[in-house]
């Protein structure tokens, strides 16, 4: 278990471009379909837990995920795990001066990278819809805070934790 | 080293959210707090950050850590930046896994949960707008959706064709430009 979550996870990270939130339809993949180490519920609920606490909600992710599976070395594997690739790769990036910037071969990679993690993501949105809009309430909450993310510029924290004193209201 | 470590716990310890808050934040301190890299080269490693694997705070401090200490700087910062997540988490999980099923817990969820959805649709969207823009990008973006929701591939899979069509069509265009002249 040690080993396929800390496995698991430096595929993720190893994976994950343009944003924190594109390793988001990797967990999916990885945690909840292939491994079925969180239900499609549960990993709803770990970003919203990762989105509230300090730090990198990839990071934070992999942390709870494998301190459920694991306990405290689980936690410290997953952690780990995603958070080597980068390492290495920008220490080898650095150490041997590899140009990346301005590169056009990375830059022309990026052009095809970019809108597919846009896909990705929404994807990850598509695949999480049912668990997370179960009623009309879900429904008007869900539409309520897209338009205020999207018109207005309201803390995503403060969204989250309205929503979740909404919820014990209406519940 | 020590100052690299606890520099970076402490943009670990407050920030909050999505990573790309704390890209700022590592700005203001290594550039203007402590002075440890100029505002150009800071902007570079961002660059590089965001193209590197992984979120981009995190390469930010592992960058920054290599720039100031080689490579046990770079251990060191990623550790400090990480670091106090991974205690708060574990501090957080195992009450959560506890309580889980309580009623309250329950429906705090129920009602959080459209809002995480309407969070990641918000994220894809962002990013759409900026990076979908021409013919090129709208085809790949649609074969990605298709891809990985249809044919059920892979993301990684989906990320590494997407690379492959960026490069593809630079080649072809160049030698458009080429055939051109």
């Amino acid at each position: 278990m040690i080993f396929s979550l800390f496995g698991t996870f430096f595929l993720i990270g190893l994976f994950t471009f343009g944003g924190g939130y594109a390793m988001l339809p990797l967990i999916q993949k990885e945690v909840v379909v292939s491994h079925q180490w969180l239900t499609m519920t549960e990993f709803i609920d770990v970003v919203g837990i990762a989105e509230i606490t300090p730090g990198p909600i990839a990071i934070n992710t992999a942390t709870f995920v494998g301190y459920k599976m694991a306990g405290v070395l689980g936690s410290a594997a997953a952690t780990l795990g995603v958070v080597l690739p980068s390492l290495i790769v920008i220490v080898l990036i650095a150490a041997v001066f590899v140009k990346v910037r301005d590169n056009p071969y990375v830059e022309a990679a990026f052009s095809g990278m970019r809108p597919a993690v846009a896909a990705l993501i929404a994807s990850a949105a598509i695949n999480i819809l049912p668990s997370s809009v179960v009623d009309v309430k879900g429904a008007a909450i869900a539409v309520a805070s897209f338009a205020l993310l999207r018109f207005t510029k309201v803390s995503p924290i403060l969204l989250l934790l309205l929503s979740g004193v909404l919820g014990a209201l209406i519940y | 080293m020590w100052k690299l470590f606890a520099t970076f716990f402490k943009v670990g310890a407050t920030t909050f959210g999505g990573g790309h808050a704390m890209v700022p934040i590592i700005h203001r301190e290594v550039v203007d707090a402590h002075g440890w890299l100029t505002n150009e080269e800071m902007v570079d490693i961002i660059a590089i950050a965001e193209i590197t694997p992984g979120p981009v705070a995190v390469n930010t401090a592992t960058f920054v850590g290599y720039k100031k200490a080689g490579v046990v700087g770079s251990v060191v910062a990623t550790a400090g930046v990480v670091l106090p997540s991974f205690l708060v988490i574990l501090a957080i999980v195992s009450f959560f896994l506890k309580v889980e099923n309580s009623p309250v817990v329950a429906a705090i969820f129920k009602g959080m949960r459209p809002t995480i959805l309407a969070l990641v649709a918000w994220a894809a969207a962002r990013i759409a707008k900026v990076t979908v823009k021409d013919g090129f990008t709208v085809a790949v973006c649609g074969a990605a959706l298709l891809l990985v929701l249809v044919v059920k591939l892979h993301p990684i899979g989906v990320i590494a064709l997407s690379a492959l069509a960026g490069l593809v069509r630079s080649m072809l265009t160049r030698k458009g430009e080429g055939e051109a002249q």
